[in-house]
């Protein structure tokens, strides 16, 4: 190890300022002792040439006959052509749903229940050829995919599974009653973990479904529905139909749709509620943020490190509640850079199917085009960019190196607009109260994360963040049992937990 | 002898715990059954409500900071007084709203037990609402109910006191400041509430309480971007897609109810479930170690 190693142990006899990109410093030099093998992922999925929606309990063409690409962001290659859902498809869907819905609904709950255990059996059984699709499709790092998205979509189908026959106990003084069909739309970043999250808690409610899956991310949504078929859950209980915008515009604004769940943008969601104001259709809605990390400087430094690079580095920072703004006590300001410096070196960017693989590819061509777009603001508008990690890049594909911001103003447009990539806008700050002030000056309000080792200031700050999820001394944790969901314009309602059934469920 | 003069009141508005007429200078003459002047109540302009929800915002944190126990005994206080005004609610609520004093009484005194429930629900809904969650991980992991802010309350003219109690009560108890505009038709009870409220150990712009035309005010309550949640009961159909509308605006979190709902009926108007669409869901992650 030697000075390797005398470096490593104690970061800051390394000067901030030598760790600039521009300079090159070579912080920590491993030479080739730590390369990595590379490790692809080897199993063999198989892709249809194309796929229709799946409706009724089949895959049927789409009324219009059109198709739309699926790519992979890694290799750019088309893997697959998908359904374009027209008005037709969309009725067709909750026509299905509705006949669907009688004989659902009043199955005995512990016969509902068996269906979603068997759903999470299967997703169990079948997750190496998930993850691999998901990786393949949405451009994630297998590890990811692989201990992470599958797992927990079949975690919540097992959660939610048990809630079908003990709703009664849900809701105390109140009968629970399904709401009807549920019109579902969810984004690319967690394509099959977010059909999880909405059909698990809809079914066991009692309801039918219609979803539609991101434009960019269909496959795992359209191998969910094969594991529906071959469970054999009941025809048109789920029913998914595939397309972009105007489809789930057509979802949205079908009157047999009872509820709405949406996942995605809060200009959008917006929009969501303005169409169906005075409709009597229900709504949760998951929207966007721009969440506060706040590092004090009382906190365990290393492990708020890694909370760093969990909160905004995981999935390419393509995730709603990525801890996007850091806020670091001025006095461990300088320790943190340099240290967040050298972990964000470590990180190994590039195939999302090697196994070593810790940042995959950018989503689509347009949200990698977005992301650019925003370092060529930040920059402009006077932030440094630091874009330290080194990793070479594949040839083809969509790539964006992790990096973050130092010098942000608070006015800065970094600091204020969602990215959804791996940007990090670093700010620093004097007392506790400036640190609330500042992190609760925002319209979001989905998370925060707050990192200090007093357990008095801890619930203090927590309590007076105006977000739906205070990740304390942790960052981007989730779990079936523990709801999820925004304050203010991040939207509202829950998922997950007790809290999230409440959304499905006729109370009287 | 000649009869005695009666001296007629102006009712003023309630505001930031003062008692202001209109920004606007308007009034509205308020007449009983047989059509005799009674009393005249301020007209609020869009301005004042403005000027209320700038004043509920800023008492919003102070009035969430207070201990639940705190909040529950002011409520509780607000009953107290309001029995000792009951006698002059029952007298202006039955000059305008038919059924007479039989019917006003009845409604003056379930709209004093609302208060009482909600008083009581200040302390414990935290524990109905809020739960701790069994995470798959070396996590503590609990969901607590913070309240969501500043909301805009819309009595409708049905039992136009206890409506309009009925819809302050469930967001004040949790820490949520409010500005509500009373019932259009019957509005005396609405400002004789101020009068309550400024007697009752309630900080001032906790509860601010306006007069006026819903037409006029509806769409400010909606557009208003620092409300943040609406709790109505209106009649039409329109009125209700005009507040839903506010969701767009800024997610405000809007409930409408009927105007015409029982009520008087506890075990729905007493729940819960009135509370749970202003609090939002926080929830806590930390882990556990050595």
């Amino acid at each position: 190890m030697g000075e390797a190693g005398g470096h490593h142990s104690n970061p800051l006899m390394i000067q901030s300022k030598t760790l600039a990109p521009s300079t090159g410093a070579p912080a920590l030099d491993f030479g080739s002792a730590w390369d990595y093998a590379a490790a692809p992922e080897r199993v063999q999925v198989k892709i249809a040439a194309r796929y229709g929606h799946f409706i009724g309990g089949k895959f049927v063409p789409p009324a219009e006959g059109k198709h739309f690409p699926t790519v992979n962001p890694a290799t750019e290659e088309t893997l697959s052509e998908i359904a374009l859902g027209s008005a037709a498809d969309v009725d067709r869907a909750v026509a299905a749903a509705k006949a669907a819905l009688p004989r659902w609904s009043r199955l005995p709950a512990r016969e509902r229940a068996k269906y979603m255990f068997r759903i999470a059996r299967r997703i169990q059984e079948r997750a190496r050829e998930l993850a691999v699709l998901e990786t393949r499709d949405g451009g994630k790092p297998i590890k990811e995919s692989r201990d992470i998205d599958i797992p927990e979509a079949a975690q919540h189908f097992f959660y939610h599974a048990g809630w079908a026959d003990k709703l009664q106990y849900a809701f105390p003084g109140r009968n629970a009653r399904p709401v009807g069909v549920c019109g579902q739309i969810i984004p690319w970043n967690f394509p099959l973990l977010m059909a999880a999250w909405k059909l698990a808690p809809a079914l066991a409610c009692g309801n039918t479904a219609v979803l539609k899956p991101a434009e960019t991310t269909p496959l795992t949504a359209l191998r969910l529905a094969e594991i529906l078929a071959e469970i054999d859950l009941p025809p048109g209980v789920v029913n998914i139909v595939t397309g972009a915008g105007e489809t789930g515009a057509a979802l949205v604004a079908h009157p047999g749709v009872r509820k709405i769940a949406f996942t995605g943008s809060t200009e959008v969601g917006k929009k969501i509620a303005a169409s169906i104001a005075g409709s009597g259709k229900r709504v949760t809605l998951e929207l966007g943020g721009k969440s506060p990390n706040i590092i004090f400087e009382d906190a365990s430094l290393d492990q708020a490190i890694e909370g760093i690079i969990q909160g905004i580095y995981y999935n390419q920072g393509h995730v709603c509640c990525a801890g996007s703004r850091l806020f670091v006590q001025e006095s461990v300001l300088d320790e943190v850079l340099v240290k967040l410096d050298i972990r964000l070196r470590s990180l190994r960017v590039g195939d999302p199917l090697d196994k070593n693989t810790d940042v995959g590819a950018i989503n689509s061509a347009d949200q990698l085009q977005k992301i650019r777009r925003y370092l060529d603001v930040g920059r402009a508008e006077g932030a440094d960019l630091h874009e330290s990690n080194g990793s070479p890049l594949p040839e083809r594909g969509y790539w964006c190196r992790p990096c973050y911001f130092t010098g942000v103003q608070p006015a800065h447009t970094i600091a204020r607009d969602e990215i959804f990539g791996p940007v990090l806008a670093v700010m620093s700050f004097r007392t506790p109260e400036e640190a609330i002030t500042r992190a609760n000056n925002t319209p979001y309000g989905l998370a925060a994360g707050v990192w200090t080792d007093k357990g008095s200031k801890i619930f203090e700050v927590a309590k007076r963040l105006k977000a739906g999820v205070v990740w304390c001394n942790t960052y981007n944790q989730f779990d079936p049992a523990s709801p999820f969901g925004g304050f203010k314009e991040s939207g509202f309602g829950r998922e997950g937990g007790l809290h999230g059934l409440r959304a499905y469920l006729e109370l009287s | 002898m000649a009869e005695r003069l009666a001296v007629l009141k102006t009712y003023k508005l309630y505001l930031k715990g003062e008692f202001p007429r209109s920004e606007s200078g308007r009034t509205i003459e308020i007449k009983d059954s047989r059509g005799r002047t009674l009393a005249h109540v301020c007209r609020a302009s869009k301005k004042d409500l403005r000027e209320a929800v700038r004043a509920a915002r800023e008492a919003q944190p102070a009035w969430a900071a207070r201990t639940a126990y705190n909040r529950g005994q002011i409520l509780y206080r607000m009953a107290e007084m309001m029995e000792g005004k009951a006698d002059e609610f029952v007298t202006t609520l039955s000059a305008t709203v038919p059924g007479g004093k039989t019917r006003a009484r009845k409604e003056v005194q379930a709209a004093i037990d609302r208060l009482v429930c909600f008083g009581g629900w200040a302390d414990k809904f935290t524990q109905v609402l809020g739960c701790a969650n069994p995470v798959a991980g070396p996590f503590h992991n609990f969901t607590i109910p913070e309240p969501t802010g500043v909301i805009g309350v819309i009595a409708p003219d049905q039992e136009p006191l206890l409506a309009l109690i009925s819809l302050i009560a469930p967001p004040l108890c949790t820490g949520n400041t409010v500005v509500a505009l009373g019932s259009e038709a019957h509005p005396i009870a609405t400002a004789v509430l101020g009068e309550v409220c400024a007697t009752s150990d309630l900080p001032g712009g906790v509860v601010n309480l306006l007069t006026g035309l819903r037409e006029e005010l509806l769409p400010v309550f909606t557009e208003h971007r620092d409300l943040d949640g609406l709790h109505a009961a209106v009649a039409s159909s329109q009125d209700r897609k005009t507040l839903e509308l506010g969701a767009a605006e800024n997610l405000k979190r809007v409930r409408v109810h009927t105007a015409t709902l029982d009520w008087y009926d506890e075990r729905d108007c007493h729940s819960p479930y009135w509370i749970e669409p202003f609090v939002e869901m926080k929830t806590l992650w930390h882990p556990s170690a050595t």
